[in-house]
Formats: structure tokens, C-alpha cells, sequence
């Protein structure tokens, strides 16, 4: 009994740290048009960044900074921002399909470089020890996974309320109107390039955070953490809960990943042994398939987006800009 | 370096057959397809599987031509892949890109490509296993060109190199030649005009597939021929061929060339200074110095 509620808040938080990640590629997909193909990338910048400046100093490497949580968090999402940026100022002006590849070549990067660099990451084998915010207060190591679900909850409802103020206030239209048609926005004196870097980055930081997060939950990061099926299944998220609707997002983590650690544990009781290395294949075609039929026969998604047609009512003299 | 220099010109050639279909694909149906390398992995399997049957069947294919390790029956299972690939993509257009083209943005169908990408790959893996397959246990020992400074090439290397620049020369004479050529050049400058000159936009778009996916295909097997083969070929090409559109600029036949050339000479010089675990990551550094200095690559144009 204990074990399946320590299953159900282990669960509930991984979905909530997904579901961070989902809101983050919504609003640069679902709101602004952006095809992110290395979602991982930002989430591992955000994870490794956390890990090295928050970490206890470890002889073998060189992070290991011991800053108080809150900074190495920060510190974290920055980095991710970093990134984000770079690529973004380099790729955003141009056709769009250059963003995609390029994203997808930065989380190639940027996993080889946490394969490689022993000095930095620890290479394959990871970093770990990591001290973690009220570890020392809260002795209880189930009241404390409940203290880790209220952090990613907290964080997880403070992104969802930023975002849904963010796309009702004049730059959540400004992001959809470049989304539909940017020419028109241009006439309008809007600069696309722009609005596309910011919504870009933000949605980058905020995919940092849920790496943050993630190694705040684990105390432990590898590259493993950094594959690709990530992405994959972030984006799956996202695309059956609805894109450009943050409730579908959240619906999406959660539905995806049950039906993720359902059938990954159907697969080890039911395929026979010898067999198992092929779960992992199966499991990963049913994402694919997920996708593809999604966009075949539901693009909008479980929960699609609602746009009003007219600005809400407001007190009286006060018109729409 | 001179060896540096040398293996990666072999592995610009395999890059450069890859990108060459993807560049084509990227211009005229404007989406960049994420599951184009998986393309070099079915052309690869496909070889495996029908060098397997045709030495079975007859004995005396099973032979090879000295000093390759090429055999008559990889010869017919590689123009076999070549068309298998073809079609498969072809097929795969058909079934998923065609539909999604018809009512949605390009984005939707780089959105697609990527999950087609990760459905092939593992289909792929699923019937093959992970483990590395060859076409030959026989070993063929690297020629010693010179000893200072010390040069090995392995006659496999050279037909490889061979074999691709006649298929590049091959689909050049096509594209300037023939009345084909001419359409297909058309259509990639200008789709509307060329339609309303007469010609068929459906069949030069399966045209662009099939052509596209036989050179895949080559450049999978030619990969397979000198160094393992594993269900993450496709993967592991995807970047450096997107690399080189990139460098060579989107829609250019010969950019993509000069592009692939660049990509693997690049990759191969980086690992006298850089271990060989980054080599990953150097198509990703090519492709923000193009992006830095010349955004629409050597011979591409801006379409913005």
C-alpha cells in the first residue's frame, strides 16, 4: 500500500516536470509557430546547469559550485535562455525549417558534449550528490518526495497562470497573429523576428526549469537523461492534449505519460525474455504513431484552441489596442 | 592529416549522395524532412537482406571481385535497395506527407517527418535487432599508400569514392540533358510556372522520391560496405546531410554536393584536434558558421 503511494507521488511529479516542459514548447509551438526539434537540449541545459553550480565540490570536476538551490536553479534556466538565444538570434530570420534543424543539431551538440566532457559533466557516468532544497529540515524521505511534489506543482501552476495571462494579453495575440499571417503583422509596424526570438527563449527557460527540476527530484543526471525519445515524447504531449491551449498541455503529460508507464510495464510482464530489448522499440513506435495520427486525423488535439473573436469586455472607456 | 583528409572526403561522398535527394526535397515541397536519412537505413537493410538471398540461391554471385570485398550478389541487392528505397519513400509520401500537404502548413509536415522518422528506425530495429551486421566477415586489409606519412586505404574505400562520383556525374547529365532534367529544373525554380508550361507536378514529385531515395539508398549501402551497419545509420547521417544543404544552400543539387564534401572533410580534419566522441556535434558548429557568414549557403537564395 505504502509502495503504490510512494509509486503514485513519484508519478504525479515526473508528470507535473514533464507537463513544465509541455507549457514551455506550447508556447513556442502552439502559440508562435516554432518547430523545437531538440527539446531535450534546453531540458539537459537546464538539468546540467542546476547540477554544476548547485552541486558539492567534487575533486574530478570542475562545477561542483555548492550554490544555495534557489541560485543554481536560476542559474539553470539562464543557461538554457543562453542556448536558446544563440540559436534563435541565428535562425529565426530566416525560412523556418532552419530553426528546426538547428535545434535538432544543438541537442546532438550538446549530448556529445555530456558524453565527452569528463571534466565538466562526468561523461557517461553522470554527476550526482546534489543538496537539495529543505533535505536537511525535512527528515521523512517519503514526507520529503511530498515536499519535491509540492515544489513541482508550485512551479508547474505558476508557468500555467504566467502562460495564460502571457497569451490573453496583447503579446499572446501579437504571437498568434505572426503564427497565422506575417506579413499582415509586419504592415502593422510588429517586428516577427523579434516577438519569434522572445517567445522562443522564454519557451526555452521554461523547459530549463522542468530540467531543473528534474535533477532537483533525482539529485542525479546522466546522459541518459539527454536521449532523443524525449523530445519525442514532449511533443506527443503536446499534440494530443492540443496545441495552443495550456489545459491541453497539461492534459497531454499527464495522458502520455501514464499511457507510457502502463505500457512500459505491460511490455516487461508480457514480452518473453530475450524479447525485452525490443519493448523499448515498440514503445517508441507507438510515440511515433501517436504523432503521425494525430496530425493525420487531429491536428487540434484533444482540447483545441479556443480563440476568442472578441476582445473580453473591460470597464467602460477602455478600448482594445 | 593527409589520412584525416583522406577519410573524410570518402565520407563527404556518402554524405554528399544523401543530401543531394534531401535538398531536392526540401525545395520543391519546401518542408525539411527529418526522415529522409532514415531512407540510407532501408536502402541498407534491404541490401543485407537480398546479398543474403542471391548467395544463397546462386553460389557463384557469392563471389568477390578482387581485391574488393564487392560481391555479384551485392551488386543486384544494391540496384534492388536503390529501387526499394525508392519506393518506399514514395510510399511513405503517399500515406503521410500527401495528406498532411494537402490541408496543413510545411510545419506540420516537418512535425510529421519527425515522427515518421522515429516509426521507421525502430520498424527497423524491431526486425533486425541492435546489434552491428556486415555484408562480409571476410577481412580486407587497408593498402599502405605510404608509410611518411602513413596512409592506408582500403581498396573497398576507393570504389566507394568511385562509384558515387559516377552517380553524381550520372544524375548531373539527367538534370542537364535530357527533357526530364529540364522539367525537374523547372519545377525547382518555380512550381507554378512550370505547371502551367506543361508539366505534371504529382509525377515529378514521385520522380524527386524515387530519385532522391536510390541515392539514399547507395549511400547507405556504400556506408555499410566500410564500417558496421546498425538500425542507427539513418540517425547518426541525419545531421551531417542536413549539414550539407545547409553549407551548399537549400535547393542547390551541386551545393548539397560541395556541401557533403565539406561536411565530411570537416568531421575528419576536427578529429586530429577534438575527440573522437564530439565528432557528433561538428555538422551542428558547421551549420552555425554558414548561419553566421552567409545565412542562404554557397549557391542557395534567399526564400524568406
Amino acid at each position: 500500500m505504502i509502495g503504490l503511494v510512494t509509486y503514485l507521488v513519484f508519478f504525479a511529479t515526473m508528470a507535473g516536470i514533464l507537463a513544465i516542459a509541455v507549457l514551455g514548447l506550447n508556447l513556442q509551438w502552439g502559440y508562435t509557430g516554432l518547430f523545437n526539434g531538440g527539446v531535450v537540449a534546453f531540458f539537459g541545459a537546464g538539468a546540467y546547469g542546476t547540477m554544476i553550480l548547485g552541486a558539492r565540490p567534487d575533486p574530478m570536476l570542475m562545477g561542483g559550485f555548492d550554490l544555495p538551490w534557489i541560485v543554481a536553479f536560476a542559474g539553470g534556466i539562464a543557461f538554457a535562455g543562453l542556448v536558446a538565444w544563440i540559436v534563435g538570434v541565428l535562425t529565426l530570420r530566416l525560412r523556418h525549417d532552419y530553426l528546426a534543424i538547428a535545434t535538432f543539431g544543438v541537442a546532438v551538440a550538446l549530448e556529445s558534449v555530456a558524453r565527452n566532457a569528463q571534466w565538466l559533466t562526468g561523461g557517461a557516468r553522470g554527476m550526482r550528490g546534489f543538496p537539495r532544497p529543505l533535505e536537511s529540515v525535512v527528515n521523512d524521505t517519503f514526507l520529503y518526495m511530498l515536499v519535491l511534489l509540492a515544489l513541482v506543482m508550485s512551479v508547474l501552476i505558476i508557468v500555467y497562470l504566467g502562460l495564460e495571462r502571457l497569451a490573453n494579453a496583447p503579446f499572446g495575440r501579437l504571437l498568434r497573429a505572426i503564427r497565422e499571417d506575417e506579413e499582415a503583422a509586419r504592415s502593422l509596424g510588429k517586428n516577427p523576428a523579434r516577438l519569434r526570438l522572445q517567445a522562443f527563449v522564454i519557451g526555452a527557460m521554461i523547459m530549463g526549469a522542468s530540467g531543473a527540476l528534474y535533477v532537483t527530484n533525482t539529485a542525479f543526471i546522466s546522459p541518459q537523461d539527454m536521449a532523443p525519445i524525449l523530445t519525442f515524447q514532449i511533443w506527443a504531449m503536446l499534440i494530443v492534449g492540443g496545441a495552443g491551449n495550456n489545459r491541453g498541455a497539461l492534459l497531454g503529460a499527464g495522458l502520455i505519460w501514464a499511457v507510457w508507464t502502463a505500457s512500459g510495464f505491460a511490455l516487461t510482464r508480457l514480452v518473453p525474455q530475450g524479447w525485452q530489448l525490443s519493448a523499448g522499440s515498440i514503445q517508441y513506435i507507438l510515440i511515433g504513431l501517436v504523432i503521425v495520427g494525430m496530425l493525420l486525423w487531429r491536428p487540434q488535439g484533444l482540447l483545441p484552441e479556443r480563440i476568442s473573436t472578441r476582445p473580453k469586455p473591460k470597464a467602460k472607456g477602455v478600448t482594445e489596442r | 592529416m593527409i589520412q584525416s583528409l583522406i577519410d573524410g572526403i570518402l565520407t563527404g561522398a556518402i554524405i554528399s549522395l544523401g543530401a543531394i535527394g534531401l535538398t531536392m526535397v526540401m525545395h520543391i515541397l519546401r518542408f525539411a524532412n527529418f526522415a529522409y536519412a532514415e531512407i540510407l537505413a532501408i536502402g541498407a537493410y534491404t541490401a543485407l537482406v537480398f546479398d543474403a538471398l542471391f548467395s544463397r540461391l546462386v553460389p557463384a554471385l557469392d563471389v568477390a571481385f578482387a581485391p574488393l570485398t564487392l560481391t555479384g550478389s551485392l551488386v543486384l541487392a544494391l540496384l534492388i535497395a536503390m529501387v526499394v528505397a525508392g519506393v518506399s519513400a514514395v510510399i511513405v509520401d503517399k500515406l503521410v506527407f500527401a495528406r498532411i500537404r494537402a490541408r496543413a502548413g510545411a510545419l506540420s509536415m516537418v512535425f510529421a517527418s519527425f515522427g515518421m522518422a522515429l516509426i521507421l528506425r525502430n520498424i527497423i530495429t524491431l526486425i533486425f535487432g541492435h546489434q552491428p551486421q556486415l555484408y562480409t566477415q571476410e577481412i580486407t586489409f587497408a593498402r599502405v599508400i605510404s608509410l611518411d606519412p602513413l596512409i592506408l586505404i582500403k581498396p573497398d574505400q576507393v570504389f566507394v569514392l568511385i562509384a558515387a562520383l559516377i552517380l553524381m556525374t550520372g544524375f548531373h547529365l539527367l538534370l542537364t540533358r535530357t527533357t526530364f532534367g529540364f522539367a525537374l529544373r523547372a519545377v525547382a525554380e518555380n512550381p507554378n510556372l512550370a505547371q502551367v508550361a506543361g508539366v505534371n507536378l504529382q509525377r515529378m514529385v514521385i520522380a524527386v522520391w524515387m530519385i532522391g531515395g536510390a541515392l539514399s539508398a547507395a549511400a547507405g549501402v556504400f556506408y555499410t560496405l566500410t564500417h558496421q551497419l546498425t538500425p542507427m545509420l539513418g540517425n547518426n547521417f541525419l545531421l551531417p546531410i542536413f549539414a550539407a544543404t545547409i553549407v551548399g544552400g537549400i535547393g542547390s543539387v551541386y551545393g548539397a554536393v560541395l556541401g557533403g564534401f565539406i561536411v565530411g572533410i570537416a568531421s575528419g580534419l576536427a578529429l586530429m584536434v577534438l575527440p573522437s566522441g564530439y565528432t557528433p556535434a561538428m555538422p551542428f558548429l558547421l551549420i552555425l558558421a554558414v548561419l553566421l557568414l552567409r545565412p542562404y549557403g554557397l549557391f542557395g537564395e534567399d526564400e524568406r
